[in-house]
């Protein structure tokens, strides 16, 4: 299991189709979150019904004195893949990601994971699972202070009873994996937050679990260093396809990270969607507000604009590349047309008027999925 | 009208019945369990005993020498170390040395009574706020009763000796200890204790792994102004027949030798402050990486 070779072979699916990031595919679900609802308050289950009836959460806490965290969550997380969760700050973010591993209990609905539902675990099959299958990242570190950077990475082996030796030698390994090499023996408070979060990332990783619950675990850093933690985290993704819940309130953040991303407003999920699909078809006034300060050119690929027509000559650009570059190519070439290939194989073609009206903001509720509530 | 000028009272004759009521009940109680009592608590009599005889009986430079070690791993201090040894020289020179192992040793024997039962006290009272709320108003009464109001019962109940006069010692000073446990164990960072939950740690993990090393600088203030109050009480407990500097301070009261009050008063509170600094001293390291640190 401390196996560092075993590493790039975590999960369970075969990975033959990491280059579709369409959300049709069928690729199975790793983690579901089905119907779920979490009301606080001192009588949270007779709420539910007048929540399913409709109820608003400003109407609940000023009627009946409860406070309606999150309503009807249904979201299916792929294996391997990082699914963002974004959403003002109240809006339920980190409730819902604490249902996964249980550290809140809902007050109904189900978590599915690998088939198997959290909610009948009993107490040692829900600690064996808090070990073993999901380990988690945390907003303000949450390392242990009396720790060294070693013991606070071997803490999740240490809590399984792995030998002491056995522990810091894999210790080490994630201590140099995320760049922290050589400050094992130093104390949380001698490290900088960037620092720190990579001893919590370590942490995270050091039990091998395939699921990685990562809420805000960037958001308490300067934006420099958040960008290296970015790059730290994708770096790893490619090698290790974990299949990562990430909470973030950032959509810069969340484009950079997400293969997929919902968004929450008031505990509930207002859209779901590659970055693409929100980007260029916001549901709401609520997303398009989150999203209309973007640079839309270097974000929008070339992919999610082009039609199928495949003319016979011009300028090639892959259907990855974003709009800003695509223009250029364009500009360069002195063409109108160009032809979109994916693989070096050409699956379609994107005009300058289709690149000019992706960098334009789009129309609020264009979305046709089915996801808007 | 009559209520109004006097207060409605018991009635003279039914209040003097209800008192010796309580104090027949009490005496009755302590004829029948009084005995049983006290072989309960023997060990401790040997164990205080035991300690005493062997302060007094080993060479006075072992005990200093002991002492000075014990201050130097506690504070780290020459300073310290260099005052505690003058300290007990003095004390000594002026005749006060069997007199203060004595304190020494029952100071010692309350103290550990009082982390023994305190400690655990305090965990239980941070893991449950019903236990809270059933011990908290107990720990005012203890902090704030006159001692003489218990030394009644505890005279009656196990005569006068260095037993009683050590569990008055206890009644006074276990209050902090079990305060400063229960508060240490509610102030730990909820998100660490969180990450702990999260990673699949015990409720037994997170008590020993977590709770109890992070409390661990605040239970340990605890010990220090329990071991405070213990010396402050030195002095009553020698009033039911417990040896020590409090005798000579009792001897001087009675008979108004200023010197000798003095002296020995002098000595309690050198003893005083050499707990005090090598504990502070301690207290300070402990500290140290003990809170967490949100980002530099
Ligand atoms: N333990 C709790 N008791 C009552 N209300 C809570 C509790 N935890 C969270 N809430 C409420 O639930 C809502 C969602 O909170 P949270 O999940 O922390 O949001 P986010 O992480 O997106 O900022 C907020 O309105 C918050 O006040
Ligand atoms: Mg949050």
């Amino acid at each position: 299991m401390l196996d560092f070779k075993s590493i790039g072979k975590v999960g369970t699916v075969p990975d033959n189709n990491v280059s579709t990031i369409d959300k049709d595919t069928t690729l199975d679900t790793k983690v579901a979150i089905r119907n779920l609802y979490k009301i606080f308050g001192s009588n949270p289950s007779a709420m539910v019904d007048r929540v399913e009836k409709g109820m608003s959460k400003k109407d609940l806490l000023e009627k009946h004195g409860h406070v309606l965290a999150l309503t009807d969550v249904n979201i299916d997380i792929p294996p391997r893949r990082i699914q963002v969760i974004m959403g003002l700050s109240g809006s339920g973010k980190s409730t819902l990601i604490r249902h996964v591993n249980r550290l809140i209990e809902p007050t109904t609905g189900e978590i599915v994971v690998d088939g198997q539902n959290v909610l009948e675990m009993n107490q040692n099959e829900l600690r064996e699972f808090r070990r073993h299958r999901a380990s988690m990242v945390f907003q303000r570190f949450a390392l242990l202070p009396h720790h060294t950077v070693a013991d606070n990475v071997a803490y999740g082996l240490t809590i399984q009873h792995i030998p002491k030796n056995e522990a810091l030698e894999s210790s080490h390994r994630w201590i140099d994996r995320v760049g922290l090499a050589g400050y094992e023996n130093h104390y949380p408070d001698q490290l900088s937050g960037g620092m720190q979060q990579r001893v919590g990332l370590a942490r995270a990783l050091a039990t091998d679990a395939e699921i990685l619950l990562m809420d805000e675990a960037f958001s308490a850093l300067d934006p420099l260093i958040r960008t290296d933690m970015q790059d730290i985290l994708l770096g790893l993704q490619d090698e290790l396809h974990k299949t990562i819940l990430f909470i973030t309130h950032d959509l810069d953040e969340a484009l950079r990270i997400g293969d997929n991303i919902a968004i929450l407003r008031d505990g509930a999920i207002v859209q779901k969607g590659t970055p693409q699909e929100i980007i260029l078809n916001p549901a709401d006034e609520y997303v398009s507000d989150f999203i209309k300060d973007i640079n839309r050119g270097r974000v929008v690929e070339v992919g999610s604009v082009m039609d199928d027509t495949k003319p016979e000559s011009g300028p090639t650009i892959d259907r990855f590349v974003v709009v800003d570059d695509a223009l250029q190519v364009l500009s360069k070439a002195g063409t109108k047309k160009a032809i979109v290939t994916e693989n070096e194989k050409p699956v379609g073609s994107v005009g300058l008027d289709a690149l000019i009206a992706a960098v334009a903001k789009p129309k609020v509720g264009t979305a046709r999925s089915g996801t808007y509530r | 009208m009559e209520w109004l000028d006097e207060f409605p009272t018991l009635g003279r004759q039914d209040l003097r019945d209800l008192k010796k009521a309580i104090d027949l009940s009490f005496r009755e109680f302590s004829r029948a369990y009084g005995d049983g009592i006290e072989t309960f608590f023997d060990p401790l009599l040997y164990f205080l005993v035991w300690l005493e005889k062997l302060l007094i009986n080993t060479p006075w430079p072992i005990i200093i020498f002991v002492v000075a070690v014990l201050a130097w791993i506690g504070a780290r201090s020459w300073i310290v170390v260099g005052g505690t040894i003058a300290c007990f020289l003095v004390i000594g020179y002026f005749g006060m040395w069997e007199d203060t192992m004595a304190t020494l040793a029952i100071i010692s024997v309350a103290t550990l009574l009082c982390i023994a039962v305190g400690i655990p006290l305090g965990i239980l009272m941070s893991r449950s706020s019903r236990a809270q709320a059933i011990v908290t108003p107990v720990l005012d009464v203890m902090q704030t009763i006159p001692s003489f109001v218990y030394l009644i019962p505890i005279i009656m109940l196990l005569g006068i000796g260095k037993v009683p006069g050590l569990l008055a010692v206890c009644i006074y000073a276990m209050p902090p200890i079990v305060r400063l446990t229960n508060l240490g164990i509610r102030l730990v960072d909820k998100e660490v204790l969180e990450a702990a939950e999260a990673f699949g740690a015990s409720d037994r993990q997170k008590l020993f792994g977590v709770q109890i090393p992070l409390a661990l600088p605040n239970i340990f203030a605890g010990v220090n102004q329990t071991i405070m109050m213990a010396l402050a009480m030195v002095v009553i407990a020698s009033m039911i027949g417990v040896p020590g500097l409090g005798r000579p301070v009792l001897r001087a009261i009675n008979n108004q030798y200023l010197a000798l009050g003095l002296m020995n008063g002098l000595a309690i509170v050198a003893l005083a402050i050499i707990f005090d600094r090598v504990s502070q001293k301690f207290g300070a390291r402990l500290q140290k990486h003990r809170e967490s640190g949100h980002g530099a």
